[in-house]
């Protein structure tokens, strides 16, 4: 099937989509962003983190064609050219990556928990972020990057 | 030439820095390409099919409807495989495809090629295997006792260590406790999958673009298994998801190879959770019995333990983890009579291989879990009883080996006991045991303390030749100077690239530094685990940059009409310690210069066959933990409240890397402890999901508490000693001391189910 | 699966799935996705009702919510905590802030599983449920509308339009376990409702039988003995019995995620607990 829809401000027709793919499927292997990863598949890990028309959402848990005409926002459509979004200088900043794979969805999740609250705190910081899971950081540095970039923000 | 007066400025970034990743923004706006995100025009995908038997008689395959489907390209079994069908990392007894035998469930059996990833997983699941089932020997007690059927030509034993040391004391007046101790199949849980690109060539070898911990091991095998002289076998890390162990055995790479080289078409590969779960080993397994005699006044007389790991169905690291288990069962403690039997049997279990921690971690809750028990018969504080029994420098350990550079375990345990506690559960229920579940208003809760010491080897054992290669290249470009490095070393997340960046920045005086791709084009760098790569590889890039240093001098030498021996690198510019005068590199480097070294730790011996003595390690690392956790004790539910971690590393390359990763290990210290485990039941992974395989959430870890030590070693790079492990080693017992601290029962399992703690809190 | 179907409206959606009966619902995709990923279930096709806007919405008739089978969750917790505290706090415990942006009352009856978090408190409320089809819509009362693991009595051409829920009377609270701290499955969970005006208590358990089962003699016991007008602590006799009669209304059994005694311990506990907290905000009210 053809499925329509806006990436990062860029509209895409996508033909021979499979009825049962995954938007996160589509992402990776038809418009070729293999920003948002896939840990998991299962909605657990949080590693495939989008914007489905502005709301934060596992793309391995959208089919294909539930986004139909929407607007998709991935991780490399956060930074502004060249320029990093604060949250991602945050985490650079903050030593909030190792290997990295979780850190893609991290960073839409951390942008839209940002997006909602400018000064969360410690226990709201940690319920945000349980849907992304991470195996390197033991997140410390990850709630340091979070407050780093909530402060930047303020 | 400029000659003109020094500019003293240190580098930046340099050693002791908390230099930033430099993979960090790649990572950070999603263009860093792993393994899984790796694609090739005219690429196809592979799929694998598995066994859905622990132990069977494989009578025949039949591939036909899976090639009837259009878009499936190829199915492989054994009998296409070119050369030895054979691979493994002590002992090559695993087949690459099963022939007349599977020996556990999901082990490989034929590898499918498809037009998309979807189709090929269709067309595996097309794929008909006859099977005769046979019993399947899943207990390994069984498996040590004999009963059962014989899995391998040797028997069912992997290895067998004995320790014998000391003479046990005569039972007067002595205080005796025993205990039996499990820890269950903890699995490495690297986000990253398994995945690869295979891509053939015109000469007929293969380039290979994947995620492991060893290119040179995976070469090897790799080599011999395709039956090509190993230039032909190429390899490149694309970027690792974690690793932790998981990543030593061969997995995807010798499959997509196969069907590259068939298909003259590049092969991607990448499993999915589910498949990951069988598709890499996991920590072992143990079962452990032990026994302490101790003087009244806790001073450790003896220690027996019998431990037993379940190997599974092949032998991957199982003989080195059983020399770790044993050597490290009596833990950081000075005993004058050890007796030590640590055993590991193939099942028809999934292989247990390498995890963080490697055998250490097991025995760690059973001498922890011992000390406790102990410090309850002595009526003793269990920090005391710790601290009159740790080893120090000069100490000798159950292997007879003495304990050489820093050992500062006791002032470890100190510095965690000395930490204010943290203040009294609060009442947002979130933060409270249950988490977001929303189960208790602290209704009854209980806070308990636990403690966990112990100590682990750094860099390989028993004779092995450990070395790692480095090759560092530097040149003028663009006025500027540049050194590039290049090493096979597996950046796995650690922030090794990091690390070599500031060895190299230190080592030549040189800002910008590139870390060149790690692929076998370079020499052996050794493994990405036992905490040895800043060690060997960072000792390897220093050595490289010495000898690259020694020609710039020379060639500075010349321009300055001085001796080397009074200048230095800084800065970008050679400076004369005598005159002051200066020249910078840049203009040294009309040609470029390259160097390459080769660095090695110190010889270590094998152990004793007999008594299990010898001079085994090149080094010891230690730590010490302190868990604060809140326990509903109806329930059974548990919080970590805070978890105090203080280890040395001898030199700290990069300070926030060190806190990463020992933020890292606490983490999965505290998985074990209490939710992690591979449950297994008749050979079958139960639970092969993240639904069902439970790592810790950010409402699972706690704030942590850390504390770094600097004693520096004699013997290695900067004084350094392997960071990577210690921080889980101890974690794990020290969360379970603290729940038994709390409710006042014994708990001798991990992962401690909230149903053992609500059991144990009742039958207190 | 060779079928993709998009639902404009309600009516289309009833017209699409009495033409695909065999076409698999697909709302917040937080089941069917998983299904599909791991190659488990593979429907003849999907039906996606995840736009319909009467599914988006819910508006309050009287003293009922009439809250639409594809409100996800995150709606329902920012804005029916105060008409429906009981659903609103089960709501936040299900799985991650992305699950909760996408996951949906309608998906969660639909998966009809013993484990279902909304769905004790639809039960212990009272709840009934909306089934629409072209042959024209039913009320079925949430107590009614399990069979068993997976099972319920929609039929294939139906759709679960909505659920109406009365607006609390009075304190109502939801805990679950799990052997995590956040995104878990519960191994036992419970809804607790009291509604003073009628005197009534509801009760329903989660994860302890096959299907989630409401604790008839715990509510009747309890509406008897709760000093409605006196508003009197809570003797522990009466918790202690409440607890005892909840967990006499589950069927457990072992599995991997617990075993079938502690699953009775579990709900035993929070049924104390839950009636416990809710007497004590009724009793501050
Ligand atoms: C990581 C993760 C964590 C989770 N945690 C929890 C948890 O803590 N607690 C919990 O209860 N659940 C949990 N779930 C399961 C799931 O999120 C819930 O069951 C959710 O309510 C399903 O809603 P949905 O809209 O996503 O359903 P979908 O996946 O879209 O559909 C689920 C089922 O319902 C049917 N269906 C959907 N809409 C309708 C309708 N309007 N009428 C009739 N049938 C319909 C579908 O055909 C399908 O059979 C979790 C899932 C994931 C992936
Ligand atoms: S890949 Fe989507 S949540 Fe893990
Ligand atoms: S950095 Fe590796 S999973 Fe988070």
């Amino acid at each position: 099937m053809r499925v329509d829809l806006e990436v990062n401000g860029v509209r895409r027709s996508l033909d021979g989509v499979r009825e049962g793919e995954s938007l996160l499927h589509l992402l990776r292997e038809r418009v070729g962003l293999p920003g948002s990863k896939n840990a998991c598949e299962q909605g657990e890990c949080g590693s495939c983190t989008v914007y489905l028309d502005e709301t934060a959402v596992c793309a391995c848990l959208v089919a294909a064609g539930q986004a139909q005409d929407s607007r998709v926002v991935t991780v490399e459509g956060l930074a502004d050219g060249a320029e990093l979004h604060p949250v991602q200088r945050a985490f650079v900043e903050a030593g909030a990556v190792q290997c990295g794979f979780c850190t893609p969805g991290l960073v839409v999740t951390v942008h839209d928990l940002l997006a909602r609250t400018s000064d969360p705190g410690e226990a709201e910081i940690r319920e945000a972020l349980a849907g992304n899971l991470c195996r390197c950081t033991g997140y410390e540095k990850i709630f340091d990057a979070v407050r780093l970039a909530a402060g930047e923000a303020r | 030439m400029t000659v003109a007066p020094a500019r003293p400025v240190a580098v930046r970034d340099g050693v002791g820095d908390s230099a930033r990743r430099p993979d960090a923004v790649a990572k950070v706006r999603g263009e860093f390409a792993f393994s899984s995100d790796l694609g090739h025009d005219r690429m196809v995908w592979g799929a694998t099919v598995r066994s859905p038997h622990a132990h069977a008689r494989v009578l025949g395959v039949d591939a036909s409807a899976a090639l009837a489907l259009p878009g499936v390209h190829l199915v492989l079994t054994a009998g296409d495989v070119p050369g030895v069908n054979r691979y493994g990392l002590e002992r090559r007894d695993q087949p690459v495809l099963a022939e007349d035998l599977v020996r556990y469930i999901g082990e490989a059996v034929a590898v499918v090629a498809a037009d998309d990833p979807e189709l090929a997983r269709r067309a595996a699941a097309l794929v008909r295997v006859d099977y005769a089932e046979l019993p399947a020997l899943t207990d390994p007690e069984l498996a040590l006792s004999g009963g059962g059927p014989v899995l391998h030509e040797d028997g069912n034993l992997v290895r067998h260590l004995r320790i014998r040391r000391g003479a046990m004391p005569a039972a007067a007046d002595i205080v005796v406790v025993t205990g039996e101790y499990e820890v269950g199949m903890q699995d490495q849980a690297f986000l990253g999958p398994e995945s690869c690109l295979a891509v053939p060539d015109a000469d007929d070898g293969v380039d290979l673009y994947c995620s492991t911990q060893w290119l040179h091991v995976d070469q090897d095998q790799l080599a011999d298994c395709l039956g090509l002289p190993a230039e032909k076998v190429r390899l490149t890390l694309s970027g690792v998801g974690g690793a932790f162990g998981g990543r030593e055995d061969l997995s995807v790479q010798a499959h997509a190879c196969l069907l590259a080289l068939r298909l003259g078409r590049p092969v991607k590969m990448s499993y999915g959770r589910e498949e990951s779960f069988v598709g890499h080993v996991h920590r072992h397994p143990a079962r452990m019995r032990y026994e302490h005699g101790a003087t009244r006044d806790g001073r450790l007389l003896y220690v027996k333990a019998d431990i037993l790991l379940d190997g599974g169905a092949y032998a991957s690291t199982s003989a080195a983890v059983t020399g770790n288990a044993g050597c490290f069962a009596a833990g950081p403690y000075e005993v004058p009579a050890v007796e030590i039997d640590c055993r590991s049997v193939y099942t028809n279990n999934p292989p247990a291989g390498a995890m963080r921690g490697f055998g250490a971690v097991q025995v760690c809750f059973g001498h922890e879990s011992q000390m406790d028990r102990l410090a309850a018969a002595l009526g003793m504080d269990p920090v005391e009883l710790r601290l009159r029994n740790a080893v120090d420098t000069g100490s000798v350990m159950a292997t007879g080996q003495r304990v050489e550079g820093p050992a500062p375990v006791a002032e470890l345990l100190r510095r965690v006991a000395g930490k204010p506690l943290p203040p009294p559960p609060g009442t947002d229920p979130r933060l409270l045991p249950g988490g977001m579940s929303n189960s208790t208003r602290a209704e009854g809760l209980l806070r308990g303390v636990g403690y966990g010491l112990s100590v682990k080897n750094i860099c390989k054992s028993a004779g092995y030749d450990d070395f790692g290669t480095a090759r560092v290249r530097v040149l003028a470009r663009g006025g500027d100077v540049l050194a590039e490095v290049h090493t096979a070393a597996a950046e796995v997340g650690q922030g090794l690239v990091t690390v070599q960046a500031q060895i190299a920045r230190t080592e030549l005086g040189v800002e910008r530094v590139t870390i060149l791709p790690a692929d076998t084009a370079v020499g052996d760098a050794g493994t990405s685990s036992a905490s040895r790569q800043t060690w060997i590889s960072g000792g390897a890039v220093r050595a490289a940059c010495a000898a690259v240093r020694a020609r710039l001098l020379e060639r500075a030498a010349e321009v300055l009409g001085e001796g080397a021996e009074a200048l230095r690198l800084e800065s970008g510019q050679a400076v004369s310690e005598l005159s002051g005068r200066a020249v910078p590199l840049v203009e040294l480097l009309v040609t470029e210069i390259e160097e390459t070294a080769v660095f090695r730790h110190r010889d270590t011996q094998p152990l004793d066959p007999e008594t299990g003595q010898g001079d085994a390690h090149v080094a010891y690392a230690f730590a010490a933990h302190r868990a604060v956790v809140d326990v509903d004790p109806e329930l059974g539910s548990v919080r970590v409240v805070e978890i105090a971690c203080a280890q040395d590393v001898g030199k700290a390359i990069n300070p926030a890397a060190v806190e990463g990763q020992m933020h890292g290990g606490i983490a999965q210290g505290l998985g074990l402890a209490l939710m992690e485990e591979v449950k297994v039941r008749d050979g079958r992974i139960l639970n092969p999901s993240f639904t069902d395989y439970l790592i810790p959430t950010t409402m699972d870890m706690p704030p942590t508490v850390l504390d770094i030590l600097e004693l520096p070693r004699a013997d290695s790079p900067y004084g350094l000693t392997g960071v990577g492990e210690p921080p889980l080693l101890s974690a794990p017992a020290a969360v379970a001391a603290a729940i038994r601290d709390a409710v006042g029962a014994a708990l001798d399992r991990i992962p401690v189910t909230p149903e053992a703690v609500a059991a144990a809190a009742v039958g207190r | 699966m060779t079928g993709f179907h998009t639902a404009a409206d309600l009516r289309h959606a009833c017209e699409l799935k009495a033409a695909h009966p065999d076409a698999t619902l697909i709302a917040g995709g937080t089941d069917v996705m998983v299904g599909l990923n791991f190659g488990h279930t593979s429907p003849a096709a999907l039906l996606d009702v995840s736009r319909v806007p009467e599914l988006r919405e819910w508006s309050r008739e009287d003293d009922t919510i009439v809250l639409g089978a594809g409100v996800p969750y995150t709606r329902i917790v920012d804005e029916l905590g105060g008409a429906l505290p009981g659903l609103a706090r089960a709501a936040r415990t299900i799985g991650s802030a992305q699950i909760r942006n996408r996951a949906t009352v309608g998906g969660n009856l639909g998966t009809a599983s013993p484990a279902g978090d909304a769905l004790p408190p639809l039960l212990a409320a009272r709840a009934s449920i909306e089934l629409a089809s072209l042959r024209g819509t039913r009320r079925v009362p949430a107590r009614d509308f399990f069979l068993g693991p997976g099972r319920s009595v929609l039929a294939d051409d139906e759709i679960v339009a909505a659920v109406r829920i009365p607006v609390a009377a009075g304190a109502e609270q939801f805990a679950k376990l799990g052997p995590r701290n956040a995104m878990v499955i519960a191994v036992a969970s419970v809804a607790v409702t009291l509604d003073p005006p009628r005197r009534r208590v509801g009760c329903a358990v989660g994860s302890a039988a096959p299907t989630p089962v409401v604790a008839g003699d715990a509510e009747t016991f309890a509406g008897a003995e709760l000093d409605w007008d006196g508003r009197r602590e809570l003797p522990a006799s009466v918790t202690a019995r409440f607890a005892e009669l909840a967990a006499a209304a589950t069927a457990p059994i072992d599995d991997v995620r617990g075993t079938a005694g502690y699953r009775r311990h579990a709900v035993a506990v929070l049924a104390r607990r839950t009636l416990t907290w809710a007497w004590q905000e009724y009793r501050r009210s």
